[in-house]
């Protein structure tokens, strides 16, 4: 194909007019408010209730920008107890003119009490007035929006796939008397085995037949029949022991950690 | 005192136009630019999509430190605006807008345009010389290497339509105008053009002014109501090139349906979106390829459309 002359010169002028007869992509800031996405790293917001004072986020904190003062605080127990001891927050501030708004403070924080915010108005005309108390803090927990919807694709989120699971079946008799008071049943195997909860949600939703038999391999087969009879109880139907091999493996791992 | 009065009534339009069209094309290049580059340009100034943007440019210009440098020669420092800006107030006297609609009808009427807009490069070579800034000197010295190159292909082309119709009257150029000229002295028009841009120093022939090397050239010294007179120079400088092509190649005030005025500025405004567009386009051209094109290519060009002329004059009765 022959080269025309001028064809680039057109080329440039066709962009140029295109452009012009598009929409220009402005947007008008102070009239019209950026759409930020959530998780946006416009602030820290504080949730006061979820604080416990584990100093976490201060430390972790590559600049040390979070100041936090606390007290101890004795609580009267019920039914004459011995008094239960808590950490009440007395400051919680971020020093924001040093934030570098890394967001390690919320990652690490193991309670829900700091989250990103997209506000992003609060300049302020000197450098001092940057560091915020928790009052401030606290008004932009309004402005948190809520987190985007879990993606189609990806596993359930290990909350849910928890949620579903059939509870387990509460202990027909007391195995020592001791333990007089029965324990919520969902609760003491979720707390020890806590960390490889969402491991098993997982697990769950693959054919039982697919999982390999780590349990005969650790050389302690004959743990397995002894712990599974002990939890579910002395329940002998074999309907629902066939339907959850990988729950009677989920509560033996604690066991077998001692 | 009817004359007197006729005198004072086209001297107050010519100079409401020079006020008036420079200004619209002037917000024509803020909003059109701006557009072009997916931007929205002024905004606020004047409520509506910032109408009012260049008063308040104006408004701004006039508040300022009127600063001449120590090094400067300060006379010609001072006259430097002026002369860049009043030869193109002189040459719209001579730009029929109409029938008739004229300031005053010259015999000489394309000589006398064509000598005027050639002293507006002065006004930059003074400013240039006289700003005691090397930048200056070597952006004046540019635009006088500019002048010298496109003054010639302009006086060619022009000349080309001066033969076509057998007269240097510009409305006598009109009126002969028939709308087969249009094919037969396109190449003359986009010559004129292109040379009437370059003699403008309009991007992307701006090598002169060139902002990033040259920190605008001639114009790096002035501040205030002199810096404002050179922008303004400019922009009736787009007026007039776009009324002179408009009345040389594109038929002035010819035109169906519309009164002759209405297609003469339809005309005229269509130009100045051109060179408005052309701005947005294109890179600076360096300063060899500057003077390439004028001499390898409008040049010959220019010579190629009189011969035309003259063959088709001598052919057609």
């Amino acid at each position: 194909m022959a080269h025309i002359p001028g064809v680039g010169l057109a080329k440039g002028l066709s962009v140029t007019l295109r452009h012009m007869l598009s929409r220009s992509v402005t947007q008008q800031y102070p009239e019209v408010h950026p759409d930020l996405p959530a998780r946006s790293r416009g602030v820290i917001a504080l949730v006061e209730e979820n604080c416990t004072v584990c100093m976490l986020c201060a430390r972790e904190c590559p600049d040390w920008c979070i100041y936090i003062d606390s007290h101890k605080e004795t609580l009267p127990a019920p039914e004459g107890g011995r008094p239960r001891a808590r950490n009440a927050l007395d400051r919680f501030a971020i020093d924001f003119s040093l934030c570098m708004y890394c967001g390690i403070c919320i990652e690490v924080c193991p309670f829900d009490a700091l989250f990103w915010s997209p506000e992003f108005e609060y300049a302020e005309h000197d450098i001092r007035n940057l560091l915020h108390e928790k009052d401030r803090l606290r008004e932009w927990v309004e402005t948190v929006p809520p987190p985007p919807a879990h993606d189609a694709a990806a596993d359930p989120p290990k909350e849910l796939a928890a949620a579903a699971r059939p509870p387990r079946p509460a202990p027909a008799a007391p195995r020592d008397p001791a333990a007089e008071e029965p324990p919520p049943p969902k609760e003491r195997p979720r707390s020890t085995a806590g960390p490889s909860a969402g491991h098993a949600a997982v697990r769950a939703i693959k054919p039982p037949g697919a999982l390999p038999k780590k349990e005969s391999s650790t050389g302690r087969p004959a743990d397995d029949p002894l712990s599974t009879e002990s939890r579910s109880g002395s329940a002998p139907d074999p309907a629902p022991r066939k339907s959850r091999p990988q729950e009677s493996s989920e509560p033996r791992e604690p066991e077998e950690e001692p | 005192m009817p004359e007197v009065l006729d005198v004072l009534i086209r001297i107050v339009a010519i100079v409401a136009v020079f006020l008036v069209l420079p200004l619209i094309v002037g917000q024509t290049e803020h909003k059109v630019m701006a557009h072009m580059q997916a931007r929205l340009g002024p905004m606020y100034a004047g409520g509506f999509h910032g109408w009012a943007q260049l008063i308040a440019d104006g408004v701004k210009f006039m508040q300022k430190e009127d600063v001449i440098p120590t090094a400067a020669d300060r006379r010609v420092f001072a006259l430097a605006p002026g002369v860049a800006l009043v030869p193109y107030l002189l040459v719209l006297v001579v730009i029929p807008i109409g029938p008739g609609l004229i300031g005053a009808d010259l015999d000489a009427g394309l000589f006398y345009v064509l000598a005027v807009m050639g002293i507006g490069v002065l006004g930059s070579i003074m400013a240039g010389w006289s700003s005691g800034n090397k930048y200056s000197v070597l952006g004046g010295m540019r635009s006088a290497a500019q002048l010298m190159s496109y003054e010639l292909p302009l006086v060619l082309a022009a000349s080309s339509v001066a033969m076509a119709a057998g007269t240097l009257s510009l409305p006598g150029i009109v009126e002969a105008w028939q709308w087969w000229w249009l094919p037969w002295q396109a190449i003359g028009g986009v010559v004129f053009f292109v040379a009437g841009l370059a003699e403008l120093r309009r991007p992307p022939f701006d090598m002169p002014i060139a902002e990033s090397e040259l920190i605008m050239g001639p114009m790096t010294e002035y501040t205030g109501m002199r810096f404002a007179l050179f922008m303004l120079a400019e922009y009736v400088g787009i007026v007039v090139l776009s009324a002179l092509t408009a009345v040389l190649f594109l038929g002035g005030w010819h035109g169906p349906l519309l009164p002759g005025p209405v297609w003469m500025l339809i005309k005229v405004f269509a130009l100045a979106f051109v060179v408005i567009w052309l701005r947005v386009s294109y890179p600076r051209l360096r300063e060899d390829q500057l003077q390439k094109l004028a001499w390898m290519g409008l040049v010959p060009l220019a010579l190629a459309q009189l011969a035309l002329t003259g063959v088709v004059r001598v052919l057609l009765p």
